[in-house]
């Protein structure tokens, strides 16, 4: 067990489960040098800028409806707050939730706090915000700044805990801690697991749903209420009451491996509420195993055989009619490592090769100490040992794969990575939206996209002969892990 | 009340990151932490643009960790740079520090100047983020490119009628490059020849050109002025300072006055091209009086909420061409303190002595209170940024997102300066008052 709630802060990925972010060969490579403290992890000599683990937990965090987020940085950190705002109000706006007791204020760091500390700014701005908004939580989300001179939170965050009466959650998010943005979704969940879940006074049919953005709720709450319970999407778009009661929900499941390790396992470990081990619902395993498995513990295996018989009486004959069309594509996906292997899983019941993998990260395990179901599924079942990289989003890595590989069709996710791929010719699809592969039907309405984009290629042909790639001639030439560096680096 | 940025609507210096890629073939390199490239181009960006022929996952970085907060990152900064000249393809690469490689004290100036003889161009800022925000960053950026590469290219001739323009911050102005390009087209309505150095395909030429200008022109109410000053004594380039972007006929036809007049050119030639642009203007004006007349939604009294320069564009173009009467005016910029007298006195230089009182402040929460207690003798028009959404709302006024944090609306090449800025301030202005009962 890895997950410590008696330390103040979550250990960052690297140390806590050996994640690594530099890595270069095949799938089935990767699996076996996973053991006996493996893989290890090899730095670069050159990088371009990725993403920060504040922008993870605090922007995650800003949309809980109830609660002010106070970020103890200069200006710049903050702009968390510009990318947020209306988004937190549009989302909020479509379940009609209030969220004027909600905002995201910074201290605004500037020179001299660096040189004399500014814990005493900061808890006049709790107490100011308090005043405002009357929130029903405070985080307080930490920076470079604030960590590198040594502010001392967790006293300011007791204190006014004491005189304020709400829970004041210090998230310990500092910019340099961690390479791998998703150990900031463990920081934030464990200030809340720490300062915002109680114990449990009653069990409730409620489960704990963890996703991003609750796009499909309307449809997990109708198949859930077959099961007779009911699904909390969390965290964005919940209140502070509701995150206090998570322990008495009756189960936790998640929607992304990376994102729920560290909530899952620990509501387990704190308070006993089980965690769902599956594969994630995208596609036909996928929902197969996240139902099945949600059926287990609810003790419902047959409702949950029926409806999934349901959905694949309705869907399958089209799936496998779009199927006929796509077999023999090549793809190349650059992902996050649970949203990676989670749709190749989907990709390859469409009958799509993968030629190439890039994940922006890799756990060999998540917080029960176990790989990645998904990952797992893969290493046992893919077609082929595709080739597969673990690149931090190095953006010259992937162009650089993709102009060898040149295949039908990219797979990206993350924002500005798709019309790299459109650059070089190649049609690619960004599935932003998390619930975009969602079980049978997405899996149908995912395949009929490829199609469209497979077919009408005039953005990406229109766009490519137009434009030029920002890479040297040079660094085409190059393999694409040449800048990964030849000793390997023990994260542990 | 303790230093608060509530709503903020400026980043830190490091910012102007967007500054460097809004010079085409610019490159960023950025010695700061793994996530401050993404995460302030979405922020300042968001939807519109922040991609392009290079985007932040393209910035060469060197990712600090904890690593290099204790060991220091000057190693790490020399081959990020030496490996960035060799895998990405720009023309001149300004190296922009984060805060924690300056609390560390690496020493930025030093590496770089390892760079001195390489092919491209290697400059550097200091633009930690507690040192500023990202609109003193723009001037930084532009002050370094001047200082440590234009200033020690050989002297060229001076071009006649060249005429350098500065004013709009890329991406912070959302409207950046649409804004930039009309008042290209206004300076060469007075067959003068404009210089501008961000924006599509005008990049390393154009900085090349920028000492051989006739003058330098200023279009803002104080950022900038260091720039024009520092040009002024590197390069004995004049400058001319218009505090007010123009939009709409009054100020635009003023603005070409003032600038044909300071360079010379023949009274009659800048007469005939404001009547012209005029006319075309009233064309527009005229077919559609009638809405602005008989309209039982649109306000009376209006305030900006945003930065000095677009408050006081939109303010002098609300005021002096289509007739409403300005309310209290909020500046969120952090306007330094040497400059507020003279920002606050251009809001009392309208037309038939019409006066704005000044705001300033960074607190949203403060502004948004102020505001409540104004009297606007109806519905208020908030113009600033999408902060200002709910509380017009809750006043059912009126509306228009203009500065960042934006959101709401895509901005390809739409522009808010000139003559057809004003008209296209006022399409967006009563599409959203037309969305009410009329």
């Amino acid at each position: 067990m890895v997950v410590n709630l008696k330390s103040h802060q979550s250990e960052n990925r690297e140390s806590r489960l050996g994640s690594i972010t530099g890595y270069n060969g095949t799938l089935r490579d990767l699996h076996t040098q996973s053991g006996c403290g493996g893989p290890q992890n090899k730095e670069r000599c050159f990088s371009q800028a990725s993403l920060c683990n504040a922008a993870c937990a605090l922007g995650l965090t800003s949309f809980i409806v109830d609660a002010v987020i106070v970020q103890h940085s200069p200006s710049g950190c903050a702009v968390t707050a510009m990318t947020v705002s209306n988004a937190t109000d549009q989302l909020a706006a479509t379940i009609n939730l209030d969220n004027s007791k909600s905002a995201y204020v910074c201290t605004d760091m500037n020179e001299a706090d660096t040189v004399f500390g500014a814990t005493e700014n900061l808890r006049k701005v709790i107490i100011e915000i308090h005043k405002r908004y009357q929130p029903k939580a405070v985080f307080i989300g930490a920076s470079c700044v604030s960590g590198v001179i040594g502010e001392d939170l967790e006293s300011i965050a007791r204190e006014l805990h004491e005189e304020l009466g709400i829970p004041i959650a210090p998230i310990h998010c500092e910019g340099f801690r961690t390479k791998i943005w998703a150990s900031g979704f463990d920081a934030a969940f464990h200030a809340i697991i720490n300062h915002i879940v109680k114990p449990p006074q009653k069990k409730t049919n409620i489960v704990n749903v963890i996703n991003f953005f609750g796009g499909a709720r309307k449809e997990i709450t109708e198949i859930f209420s077959r099961f007779g319970v009911e699904p909390l999407f969390i965290i964005t778009n919940t209140t502070v009451e509701q995150l206090s009661k998570l322990s008495e929900s009756v189960a936790t499941m998640s929607t992304c491996g990376t994102l729920g390790t560290y909530l899952g396992s620990g509501l387990e470990e704190a308070y006993g509420v089980p965690y769902i081990r599956s594969l994630q619902p995208h596609g036909m395993a996928g929902i197969e195993s996240w139902l099945g498995e949600l059926g287990k513990v609810l003790h419902k295996e047959k409702e949950v055989a029926e409806y999934l018989a349901e959905e694949k009486e309705k869907y399958l004959p089209k799936i496998l009619e779009a199927k006929k069309k796509l077999t023999g594509l090549k793809a190349v996906i650059g992902m996050g490592p649970a949203f990676n292997f989670n749709t190749t899983r989907a990709l390859q019941e469409l009958g799509i090769e993968i030629e190439y993998s890039a994940a922006w990260h890799f756990d060999k395990q998540y917080d029960d100490s176990k790989a990645p179901n998904a990952f797992q599924y893969l290493v046992e079942n893919s077609p082929n040992n595709y080739k597969m990289s673990v690149s931090d989003l190095q953006n010259n890595e992937l162009l650089n794969i993709l102009n060898t590989v040149k295949p039908d069709i990219f797979f990206a996710r993350h924002t500005g990575s798709a019309v790299w791929a459109m650059k070089l010719g190649i049609p690619a699809i960004c599935l932003y939206d998390e619930y975009a592969v969602f079980g049978y039907k997405g899996l149908y309405n995912f395949a009929n996209a490829i199609l469209d984009s497979v077919t009408n290629r005039s953005f990406t042909e229109n766009l490519a002969k137009r434009v030029k790639l920002p890479y040297t001639d040079w660094w085409f030439k190059q393999n694409s892990d040449y800048f990964l560096k030849k000793e390997e680096v023990n994260n542990a | 009340m303790p230093k608060i940025l509530d709503q903020p609507r400026y980043v830190c210096a490091l910012g102007a990151m967007q500054t460097v890629q809004g010079i085409h073939r610019g490159v960023p390199i950025l010695h700061a932490g793994p996530g401050c490239a993404q995460k302030l181009a979405q922020g300042i960006a968001g939807n519109n643009g922040d991609s392009g022929y290079i985007s932040p996952q393209i910035y060469p970085s060197t990712n600090i960790t904890e690593k290099e907060t204790i060991f220091g990152g000057e190693d790490r900064l020399k081959e990020t740079i030496e490996n960035a000249l060799k895998v990405v393809d720009g023309d001149i690469y300004v190296v922009l520090s984060g805060c924690t490689t300056e609390i560390v004290g690496d020493d930025i100036a030093h590496v770089v100047g390892e760079f001195s003889d390489s092919e491209k161009p290697v400059v550097y800022v200091e633009t930690a983020g507690f040192k500023g925000n990202n609109l003193e960053g723009h001037q930084w950026v532009v002050n370094a490119i001047i200082e440590q590469y234009l200033s020690k290219k050989p002297a060229k001739k001076k071009i006649k009628g060249l005429v350098n323009i500065w004013g709009p911050i890329p991406s912070y102005d959302p409207f950046w490059v649409g804004n930039i390009r009309e008042l290209e087209a206004l300076v060469e309505s007075l067959g003068l020849t404009p210089n501008t150095i961000f924006g599509e395909y005008r990049g390393i030429d154009n900085i090349d050109k920028v000492p051989q200008a006739d003058f330098n022109l200023l279009v803002s109410p104080w950022l900038g002025l260091d720039t024009v000053k520092l040009l002024e004594t590197t390069f004995g380039t004049p400058y001319l300072h218009l505090p007010t972007i123009p939009i709409g006929a009054f100020e635009s036809s003023k603005f070409l006055r003032a600038v044909g007049k300071y360079a010379g050119v023949d009274e009659k030639l800048i007469a005939s091209v404001t009547d012209k642009k005029e006319k075309e203007y009233y064309y527009y004006i005229e077919r559609n009086s009638d809405i602005f007349l008989e309209n039982r939604s649109m306000s009376r009294r209006f305030s900006t909420v945003t930065n000095a320069a677009d408050a006081l564009s939109i303010s002098k173009f609300l005021v002096n061409d289509f007739g409403l009467v300005p309310a209290k005016q909020y500046i969120t910029d952090a306007t330094p303190e040497q400059y507020r007298e003279a920002v606050s006195q251009y809001f009392k230089e309208f037309q038939y002595g019409i006066e704005a009182q000044v705001f300033f402040s960074t607190d949203g929460y403060l502004i948004d209170e102020d505001i409540k207690k104004n009297d606007y003798f109806g519905a208020p028009l908030l113009i600033g940024s999408i902060f200002e959404k709910k509380l017009a709302e809750k006043l059912s006024g009126n509306f228009l997102a203009v500065s960042v944090p934006i959101k709401e609306r895509l901005i390809l090449d739409s522009s808010y300066v000139g003559y057809r800025g004003g008209l296209k301030l006022l399409e967006d202005i009563y599409g959203y008052v037309l969305r009410k009962f009329n």
